[in-house]
């Protein structure tokens, strides 16, 4: 029972795959086909109800067919149309019409007059509806030609008088899809369709079924979207639509109306009921404000969202969407915004709040408050105060969109995004922080906006301090007071919840940085030091010191005056943090000390980097001295690798390019000391040992290279055939090995023939690349392709062993950016002694938190494995949702792996660890094959035939201490 | 048509709901409150005013409760076991829960604290509670065959709604109290566009717009958060539902949210029964509620907990939710004078007090209150107020005109001088009439009520065809016959009449004749005219028969010369009634004469 619970366990929440070891059979299924035209035919002659026959199409339906043999199956289908008499059958031929017609590399014209026939005399308005359906699908295939378009939408015209609704409804879907765009062309056929398209839809909106109407105005965007531009006239039909009663016809008007301000934003209507007039784009934005308080939320999320879009509106309007206009007994009354804002001007610090403080103030004139019409009136307050969410999130979206591209709005909706930080779902909360994060450059923070927004800090949920903090990294703060109180709060939140610790670190060294001159005059205080008396060293370790000295430190950078106020320790504990937390700690210069740190004159850095260079001539010397004799090859290659490796770890920047280059030069190494061995010379079963040596640098190389070509993030396609031919090499070097040490000839056949087909294919993956690999192992090898093919194994080992010696060794061009993926487990540290404990045959949830740089879509490579102590191994797939993409380049894996084992005596260390699963076919090379266009064949070559599937360890693994305990009986 | 009166109470007045209504021949009545203000018998509704004799059970055809609100409910008993009515009584699944809890809790400070006789028992609460039926969300319930009612959601409170009227095709929406933004746990009131006749709509808030509510939340917490940060004790008295239900999960989320570890106390009694219907009717909660209580039912709070007495005295911060909301008396006042005395501590008075109270004293600034027994108590600490209410605003009121579009509203529950500008501002903008009648006030509404007609599909689609495409906007015009005939209306064709009727079918024939000078032979005459008209009536079967004779359609033109003058040709154009608009088209046509020049 219990192993049942956890196999189902398993099922639901986790795909967990054990890794198999065995081979696919490389057997292939090969299927006749009979005709199916044929045996269609045969059975619909066959069918002695309409029942008989639905069920015959529906079978039929379930099967492709070729494309050869489409249009004669569309032949019978026509008919049996034509003779059959109940509805429900002419309907599902109908739709396999249409069905067949979009069979790829099928030509549909030719069924399109027996299509258009097959209207004339139709009754029923659903296979009408349903042919219609068809036409349009041969339309979408047959766009290219403008006469099949026009009588399509002649045909269209036609029914557009159906009493239907399904119908007309159709009819409106093919105008829209099929109708002319362009003036010209309209124009050239006016003598048979003089009908304008936009004349002929718009007459539709105020068709009396709702459905209709709708698909007119959708008939009406696709229009659009296909280039049409449509008329301004179309604004007051659409503008009216507003009031429908249904909320799918008032949901696409808002997008016409939209669509429409686009276009025209600067053309003049007129206001009904008064004399004015304003411009197309204002009048059209209070007209979609309005609907964000519509009955129906869909209306309402689709306004929200448009809103944002709307750029061009005056600043006039814009302002107006935060404004409510309140009033209490018809008395104006300033809101809780104006009021915070008014006691921050008047630099009182709090007040008791008094009875009666918010109490109106002045009379209003009755006549000049309207209540409703009042256009773009609180839109937004409105939005973000919806009950529904998907509403606050639209609204929070719009303001963010609007107030990036009107710096005025941005200081006028920050109120009302302070506010949403105390939304109840989470969800919108997030939103707002992220959207103030983008808007922060154009704002600065109040005192006690900024308060609000600190007192998030302490939020339960991690994702919403870690926005929070990254939403501080980047506002700008008024006074010192702000810092200070940033600070405090910040440390508060440390205290609280000591796993921020990097992400606030990180936050008050961007603080620091930017207002140096606000942290100044906090310096003595911060570091409580005092201008008398010593005071005791702080705790060096304290994580709320470091925080501290992180945000006095960056900003001392640009401010040259403080570290005059700084005491002896401060600049012991500097370099120590310079050192240790290198990346958080900027180099300063302080004055009269030797501790100045590094020689980082700024004269040079502009130029060409040292280590940059270094790196180049590295390689320069390895690549030129290639006649070395073999001894001194390996040891410059030693040399350079270690190099390499060093200088990866010293400068990060060039951490990729250097491990990228080291790995190569690794490979060679590897390739060369293995060709160096003495067993070539020698008998091969006499040395087996040696042969072991060349057999795993065979291996290991084939394992570098995938990591070459997986790990890194920026490889171009000139680095895949180096690192393919590379991989080629250790093939053949492997074969050579197998050849030497296996007896019998038969096993070689199947791996020569095999490596055969591997040149064959590199050669046709990049033939554009061949010209630039003169002399290497490969064009050697194609050289001799003709006589490979035909001769023996044994000949082939021995025609490999000689070019895999006399070939050179290519040079490994170095792209722009090169970044290794890596990956940190946060959590679990490892660190626990205390044993994670459970029933076995039960499983345990173990959170993992871990972050994840330069992993391209980790959601379909980044796996996790657990590995028991038994040797078991298991391999979990996290869901996509739990990858969450803080920032460019990183992402944050939060997930939970389900553990679970028989009982163990006592408890053990599993390791957990990342795995980056890779499949050969999907790399970068395979890209430029031109893929065959397959389309819905159901033979289709299994994906993973000549594709290796793999995976690479790419972060350190986690020991986690369990114990499964036996089940209590 | 509709006729309305207030006769209990109501009008432009707050308190004591009591509306009556008579729609189509069917009286209704619209909640039964009772005032909160009177001890006397101005407190219920005077009943008597409704018949002047004769039962009530006779009169009205239902009675409907809005919500559980003892200004909408409180007479209910009194009503139904005392000045007896019988008929049924509709409420929602959680008003019928909750309404009796209130009742009894009324009758037992009426009567066992006050010792008021003459009062309703707990039986007749009882006894009133069986006649009630209760209603689903937007399910139409058949009074009888004429009236039905049916509930939308107004938030306000739990199970508060609003309810539409519909007798034939005349209608009247009830809102009842109602709340357009949705609060921590009730949505926004939602409507459809039913297009009533009458839209009959409280007015508390007639001259108000008010501010975002989320500043007012923000406030709230922070000032709790500080004052508990502080080690100080919040005492937040509250009435025990509705508001206290909002703030608990106000504060629940935020203290799930920051962590928070101090005690949240909610004083026990009332408050703890109608908690439990609160967790029961989640489906009459907001989204956010709705969607998570699969998880976690948001009313079974984790951190908040049940009062005792010995509480208050512990040390530590604490926040304590206490009834009653006015601090006039009870476990509030209890609590408050034991707290008064510290600065730390903090008093949130989240509603209105009436005057007379602690609650307003403190309000209003006094630091140093008399209490009974000649005891000073001096204030010391921190008084806030918050306003925490739910009904709509002024904007509010016009964003739910807007969805129902009625075509008459009637304003209800507010102050005469605030409605008289929500009327003139919903006739300015909406162009429908507005009515705001005083206490007693009747209020009589003409409709032109639509009368529907049975029309035989075969017509309809005869007569839909004819003509260009069938417009939803506009009227059309249609030819039939309407039979009225037991109570009943029908469409039928003409043909169909007569034979219903036995009746001989009758044709009218117009003949007329049009002067032509022409001196030419007749036949030519005719040629010509033939022509003449081929050429205008495009559209029309223009014929020339070989006897002469030209149709239009059914329409007979013959020319004749005139017997005295030869040059005068006399055309006789004769068409039926059917064909009215085309042969009065033709003579007039005819009448202008041949052009000239043709052959």
């Amino acid at each position: 029972m219990a192993a049942h619970l956890k196999k189902r366990v398993y099922e639901e929440f986790t795909k967990v795959v054990q890794q198999q070891h065995e081979d696919l059979s490389a057997k292939k299924l090969r299927l006749t086909k009979p005709s199916k035209s044929a045996a269609l035919h045969v059975d619909l002659c066959k069918a002695t109800s309409p029942a008989d026959a639905l069920q015959y199409l529906l079978q039929f339906a379930r099967k492709p067919v070729e494309v050869e043999s489409v249009e004669g199956v569309v032949r019978i289908l026509l008919e049996h149309y034509y003779k059959e008499n109940d509805a429900s059958v002419r309907l599902k031929i109908a739709s396999l019409l249409g069905l067949l017609s979009k069979t790829a590399g099928f030509s549909p014209d030719c069924i399109m007059d027996d299509a258009i026939n097959t209207l004339q005399n139709e009754k029923s308005h659903q296979v009408l509806a349903q042919l219609l359906d068809t036409l349009l699908v041969i339309g979408t295939k047959l766009t290219e030609n403008p006469s099949v378009r026009m009588r399509l939408v002649e045909v269209a015209c036609k029914h557009l008088t159906d009493s239907s609704h399904g119908v007309r409804n159709k009819c409106l879907q093919l105008i829209g899809c099929l109708g002319p765009v362009e003036k010209g062309v309209a124009k050239e056929v006016e003598s048979q369709a003089a009908k304008d398209v936009q004349k002929i839809i718009g007459d539709h909106f105020n068709d009396q079924d709702p459905r209709v109407r709708t698909a007119a105005i959708k008939a009406m965007l696709q229009l659009h979207e296909r280039g049409l531009k449509l008329q301004q006239a179309i604004y007051s039909q659409a503008c009216k639509l507003l009031a429908d009663d249904y909320e799918q016809v008032r949901s696409a008007a808002v997008q016409l109306i939209w669509v429409l301000s686009q276009l025209y934003p600067e053309s003049i209507v007129p206001i009904p009921s008064s004399n004015e007039e304003i411009r197309l784009v204002d009048d059209a934005f209070g007209k979609i404000c309005h609907m964000v308080s519509d009955g129906s939320w869909v209306v309402r999320v689709q306004a929200a969202k448009l809103l944002g879009s709307m750029q061009q509106v005056s600043s006039h309007f814009l302002e107006q969407t935060l404004d409510k206009k309140l009033m209490s007994d018809l008395r104006r009354k300033r809101t809780a915004h104006e009021r915070a804002k008014e006691l921050y001007s008047s630099g009182e610090f709090s007040s008791g709040r008094k009875w009666g403080d918010d109490a109106p103030k002045e009379e209003i004139d009755t006549g000049a408050v309207n209540l409703i019409e009042s256009g773009a009136c609180g839109a937004f307050v409105h939005g973000l105060e919806d009950e529904m969410y998907e509403v606050r999130i639209a609204a929070v979206e719009a303001l963010c969109m609007l107030a990036q591209s009107s710096p005025s709005f941005a200081e006028k909706c920050l109120d009302f995004l302070v506010d949403m930080f105390n939304d109840e779902i989470e969800e919108v909360r997030l939103q707002s922080i992220h959207t103030m994060r983008k808007i922060s450059n154009n704002i600065t923070l109040r005192e006690d906006q900024l308060d609000t927004v600190l007192a998030v800090l302490e939020d339960s949920s991690r994702d919403i301090r870690e926005a929070l903090h990254e939403l501080l990294c980047c506002t700008n703060v008024s006074t010192k007071e702000g810092i200070h109180l940033a600070l405090v709060e910040l440390l508060k939140n440390l205290t609280k919840y000591p796993t921020d610790r990097e992400s606030i670190w990180k936050c008050l060294k961007f603080l620091g940085s930017r207002h140096p001159t606000l942290v100044l005059p906090l310096v003595p205080e911060l570091l409580s030091t005092h201008p008398f008396f010593d005071t005791p060293e702080p705790d060096m370790d304290d994580p709320a010191y470091i925080a501290v000295l992180v945000l006095i430190f960056n900003a001392a950078k640009s401010c040259p005056t403080m570290p005059a106020l700084f005491s002896d320790h401060t600049f012991r504990h500097y370099a120590y943090l310079r050192d240790s937390l290198s990346h958080l700690v900027p180099p300063l210069r302080l004055p009269g000390r030797k501790l100045l740190s590094s020689p980082v004159s700024p004269s040079i850095t502009p130029h060409e980097d040292p280590s940059q260079q270094f790196l180049h001539q590295s390689l320069e010397r390895v690549y030129n001295l290639q006649h070395l004799d073999p001894q001194g090859i390996q040891e410059l290659l030693e040399f350079t690798i270690r190099d390499l490796q060093r200088l990866g770890e010293l400068q990060s920047e060039l951490a990729g390019m250097a491990d990228f280059t080291a790995t190569y030069l690794q490979c060679q190494l590897l390739l060369i000391k293995a060709l160096q061995e003495k067993l070539w010379n020698v008998a091969a079963p006499l040395y087996l040992k040696q042969n072991a040596l060349a057999s795993a640098a065979a291996k290991q190389i084939l394992e570098e290279t995938y990591k070459m070509e997986f790990m890194y993030s920026g490889v171009e396609s000139r680095q895949v055939v180096i690192i393919h031919h590379m991989r080629l090499q250790a093939k053949a070097l492997q074969l050579i090995v197998t050849a030497r040490t296996t007896r019998g000839v038969e096993p070689l056949f199947g791996m020569c023939e095999k490596f055969l087909q591997e040149v064959d294919s590199f050669q046709r993956c990049f033939i554009s690349e061949l010209p630039h690999m003169q002399g290497s192992f490969v064009d050697k090898l194609l050289d001799l392709m003709p006589r490979l093919v035909t001769s023996k194994p044994s000949e082939v080992v021995k025609i490999l062993q000689t070019t895999l010696r006399q070939s050179t060794f290519l040079h490994l061009p170095l792209p722009e950016q090169l970044h290794r993926a890596t990956a940190n487990i946060i959590e679990p540290t490892g660190e626990s002694d205390n044993p994670l404990r459970f029933t076995s045959g039960l499983v345990v949830a173990l959170d993992v938190d871990a972050t994840l740089e330069h992993v391209q879509d980790p959601q379909g490579t980044v796996k996790v494995q657990v590995l028991y102590p038994d040797g078991q191994a298991q391999i979990i797939h996290p869901k996509p949702a739990d990858f969450r993409n803080p920032g460019p380049g990183r992402h944050r894996l939060i997930t939970q792996v389900y553990l679970s084992h028989t009982a163990w005596t006592e408890p053990c260390q599993i390791e957990v660890r990342l795995l980056l699963a890779y499949n050969s076919n999907r790399s970068k090379a395979s890209a430029k094959i031109p893929k065959a266009s397959w389309s819905e064949s159901l033979e289709a070559l299994p994906q993973s035939e000549n594709g290796i599937e793999g995976t690479i360890p790419f972060s350190k693994p986690v020991k986690v201490y369990i114990m499964p305990k036996p089940a209590r009986r | 048509l509709v006729c309305l009166c207030l006769g209990p109470g109501a009008g432009q007045d707050v308190g004591r709901s009591c509306i009556l209504v008579s729609i189509a021949g069917k009286n209704v009545m619209l909640d039964c409150g009772m005032h909160m203000g009177y001890n006397d018998d101005r407190r219920f509704p005077d009943f008597s005013y409704i018949t002047q004799n004769g039962r009530l059970t006779d009169f009205l055809d239902c009675v409907i409760i809005s919500h559980f609100h003892l200004d909408h409910c409180g007479a209910l008993p009194y009503f139904s076991e005392m000045v007896g009515y019988d008929g049924p009584i509709y409420m929602t699944h959680p008003t019928k829960a909750i309404c009796p809890i209130l009742l009894e809790d009324y009758r037992k400070i009426t009567v066992d604290k006050k010792g008021e006789t003459n009062f309703f028992t707990s039986q007749m609460i009882k006894d009133c509670m069986k006649k009630v039926v209760a209603v689903h969300l937007h399910q139409t319930v058949q009074v009888d065959e004429e009236l039905e009612i049916k509930a939308y959601y107004a938030g306000h409170v739990l199970g508060a709604a609003m309810f539409q009227i519909k007798v034939g095709c005349e209608s009247v929406v009830y809102t009842g109290d109602y709340n357009m933004t949705p609060d921590r746990h009730l949505g926004a009131a939602w409507i459809d566009k039913c297009r009533p006749d009458l839209l009959i709509s409280e007015s508390t808030y007639a001259t108000t717009i008010r501010d975002s509510k989320r500043c007012r939340e923000r406030d709230f917490l922070k000032k709790v958060h500080e004052t508990v940060e502080r080690g100080g004790k919040v005492l937040i008295p509250v009435f025990a539902l509705g508001r206290a239900q909002e703030l608990c999960i106000l504060l629940e989320t935020f203290w799930e949210r920051m962590n928070l570890k101090a005690p949240i106390y909610f004083s026990t009694g009332l408050t703890e029964k109608a908690n439990h219907y609160y967790k029961l009717f989640i489906t009459w909660t907001n989204q956010k509620i709705r969607k998570t209580f699969v998880q976690r039912n948001m009313f079974e709070f984790k951190h908040i907990k049940a009062f005792d007495r010995a509480f208050a005295d512990n040390p530590g911060p604490m926040v304590v939710f206490a009834t009653p909301g006015m601090l006039h008396a009870g476990q509030s006042l209890q609590i408050f004078r034991k707290w008064a005395g510290n600065e730390k501590n903090m008093v949130i008075m989240p509603g209105y007090c009436v005057q007379g109270t602690v609650g307003h004293k403190i309000l209003s600034g006094q630091r140093k209150l008399e209490m009974e027994g000649r005891q000073i108590l001096e204030v010391k600490m921190q008084v806030e107020y918050m306003s925490f209410s739910a009904h709509a605003d002024a904007k509010g009121i016009m964003q739910l005109i807007r969805q129902a579009e009625p075509r008459n509203v009637l304003l209800v529950h507010g102050e005469a001088k605030k409605m008289e500008f929500l009327k003139q501002k919903i006739e300015q903008e909406f162009h429908v009439s507005c009515y705001m009648p005083a206490n007693g006030e009747t209020t009589t509404i003409f409709t032109n009520p639509s009368i529907p007609v049975d029309i035989s599909l075969g017509l309809l689609k005869r007569e839909t065809a004819i003509g260009l495409l069938p417009d939803a906007k506009k009227p059309k015009l249609m030819h039939g016959t309407l039979i009225m005939k037991d109570n009943s209306f029908r469409l039928v064709s003409p043909e169909q009449a007569l034979k219903e009727l036995g009746l001989a079918e009758h044709q009218l024939r117009f003949t007329c004749r049009v002067h032509i000078q022409d001196l030419r032979k007749e036949h030519e005459t005719v040629l010509r005219v033939y022509n003449h008209l081929k050429g205008v009536l495009k559209d029309y079967s223009v014929q020339h028969l070989p006897d002469g004779s030209i149709t239009v359609e059914s329409i007979l033109i013959q020319a004749t010369a005139h017997s005295e003058d030869q040059g005068t040709k006399v055309l006789l154009v004769s068409w039926t009634y059917q064909d009215e608009e085309l042969g009065s088209f033709l003579t007039s046509l005819l009448k202008k004469g041949l052009p000239q020049g043709a052959s």
